[in-house]
């Protein structure tokens, strides 16, 4: 099988964010970039999907400016056979970096299936997975968290909130969009990621995908950070008073009770 | 400017988020509506109440099962006749999966999960939250092109019905080509509790609570005031509680009135996931975990000692 896994370099999720000067992005100088947690159970069950079917390969793609190399040298530590860098600008919207992996894929071989995360955590826009589909006029399950793979066929539980799961039937190939619980990934040992850092990594440029910044419909700008809160009113007392204080707060003074 | 609100609608009753839809400042706008399923015209009054113009109705029974390919397909012919300017659904489980897809096939531009959405004469401005909330930025569109935008639910209020108001409605019809995906059931998750992205309460725990066992203090303060279960990624992690009820940047972001924090210390990718709610509590014994930085009540104690209690208090003030 041809199986792909397209992922996006992100700033970890303990990053305190900065804003630039100008309010138009964030600060990127202290930021450690890793791989978006749900592109990591995309690469996993890439991994998993081949082990199951000999004769596959994994290519792992992201777009993004040089510094997504190393989360690409990352997959490839993982397990990845191959990985390739889609040379866009950090900011590219959903738009253009789906186009831009579709395009992509398509110079690299028909896929039997393309995995994603079910969302990127920085700009959480959940856009990518369904847009490549449609690009590639594939079929497309988000929030995946269980698959059954048949013969030219899947069966994926998608999470659909409250606990409540859809089991979709799709034919391949399909894209779809890995939600947590879906697989746990693998860590990469020491020596995988030494050896990782002489593989190679091929970088497919912007007009070569036939991307440009024409095909940008949006653009983030005028970030601002949450205002600073009020302090916060500590209830004092006895736990009993605190607790009657409490309910009488959310009862009277918010009114959600 | 003419806007699309696309209705979402289950057991024959609209969302709520797609009510809420009807409440943002929409200016002179000529709205209409568009319900699709397999049998949706009763759908029609309601969404006149709200304020629609117009309802538009695509009916089939390849439409019964609601699949995001179905959907795409129906509401990815039926756009481009109406013409637009700009087209508005929840950000909800449907509304994530669909936004995109209408975006990618109509060539429009998308702004998802939105916190802020206005339109004045034709302008259309947006805002919505980044690393899950750590920050907000305004979508800038790049041209006069249609627009997609999904917006988070609980951002506005829905207006109130009102019966003197009416829409035209018109059937459209599609075609459907062979459909590739099969929803083939539903696995109810059996949670009895709201779910914690649509809660407008949430008690959430940390991992103090120290067994999944003791989350029971926590169920049973959500029972009495009707709060949502949450928990923070430290008591998923160790088997307290389900995936589904994580909140934070790994997790659910959730914007409820009131969140209440119980023995959750406040990691900033917990606190990403909740600092748009309304009101924060924060119950826990140590006065310098960060929670307190963002509530706006606090309790300094023993979260097993006065969670009961509140449970108590709650029940007797609703008994008195």
């Amino acid at each position: 099988m041809n199986i792909f896994a397209c992922i996006k370099q992100v700033p970890d999720t303990t990053t305190r964010i900065k804003l630039r000067g100008d309010g138009n992005g964030i600060d990127e100088a202290d930021i450690q970039w890793i791989i978006s947690p749900h592109d990591e159970l995309a690469i996993e069950e890439a991994l998993r999907l081949r082990e199951q079917r000999p004769d596959s390969t994994v290519t792992v793609l992201s777009a993004g400016p040089e510094r997504v190399t190393d989360s690409l040298r990352m997959a490839l530590a993982m397990g990845a056979d191959s990985a390739v860098r889609l040379d866009l600008p950090g900011d590219a919207d959903s738009g253009m970096n789906a186009r831009a992996l579709a395009v992509a894929i398509g110079k690299l071989g028909q896929p039997d299936i393309v995995f994603t995360g079910k969302e990127a955590i920085d700009d959480g826009a959940a856009a990518v997975g369904q847009a490549l589909a449609v690009s590639l006029g594939m079929p497309c399950v988000t929030v995946v968290n269980g698959i059954d793979y048949g013969d030219g066929v899947i069966t994926c539980r998608r999470d659909v909130g409250g606990g409540n799961i859809e089991v979709i039937e799709t034919s391949l190939p399909a894209v779809v969009a890995a939600q947590v619980g879906l697989n746990e990934p693998r860590y990469a040992t020491a020596l995988n990621i030494i050896r990782a850092k002489k593989k190679p990594i091929d970088t497919l440029f912007a007009d070569e995908l036939g991307v440009t910044e024409t095909n940008r419909k949006t653009r983030l700008k005028n970030f601002e950070l949450p205002p600073p809160k009020q302090p916060c009113q500590i209830i004092e007392g006895t736990p009993a008073d605190q607790a009657k204080e409490l309910i009488r707060v959310l009862a009277e003074d918010i009114q959600a009770i | 400017m003419k806007i699309l609100i696309i209705a979402e609608h289950k057991n024959g009753l609209l969302s709520e988020a797609t009510q809420e839809l009807f409440g943002l400042p929409l200016g002179q706008a000529e709205v209409h509506a568009v319900v699709a399923g397999e049998s949706v015209e009763p759908l029609a009054g309601p969404l006149g109440q709200l304020g629609a113009a117009k309802v538009h109705l695509i009916e089939s029974p390849a439409l019964a099962s609601g699949t995001g390919e179905s959907l795409g397909q129906a509401l990815g012919q039926f756009i481009p006749q109406l013409a637009p300017d700009v087209v508005l659904a929840a950000h909800s489980a449907q509304g994530k999966d669909l936004a995109p897809r209408l975006a990618a096939a109509l060539d429009a531009a998308l702004a998802t999960d939105c916190i802020q959405v206005s339109c004045d004469g034709d302008q259309v401005t947006a805002r919505r939250p980044v690393y899950a909330g750590k920050a907000t930025a305004e979508v800038e569109f790049t041209d006069d092109g249609l627009k997609v935008i999904s917006v988070r639910p609980r951002t506005v209020k829905p207006p109130e019905s009102d019966a003197a108001r009416s829409a035209s409605d018109a059937s459209v019809a599609v075609e459907f080509p062979a459909q590739k995906t099969a929803l083939k059931k539903i696995i109810a998750g059996g949670n009895e509790r709201p779910d914690v992205t649509e809660a407008s309460i949430i008690v959430t725990g940390g991992r103090s609570l120290g067994s999944a066992e003791n989350f029971s203090v926590i169920e049973n303060f959500a029972d009495s005031i009707g709060a949502a279960v949450g928990s923070s990624r430290a008591a998923v992690d160790a088997g307290y509680r389900p995936y589904r009820d994580q909140v934070g940047q790994t997790g659910k972001v959730v914007s409820p009135q009131v969140y209440i924090a119980c023995g959750v210390s406040g990691a900033i990718q917990h606190l990403a996931g909740m600092r748009t709610s309304k009101h924060i509590v924060a119950i826990n014994t140590d006065p310098d975990a960060p929670i307190f930085q963002l509530a706006d009540y606090g309790i300094v104690g023993d979260l097993f000692e006065v969670v009961p209690l509140l449970a108590e208090a709650a029940k007797n003030r609703s008994g008195s």
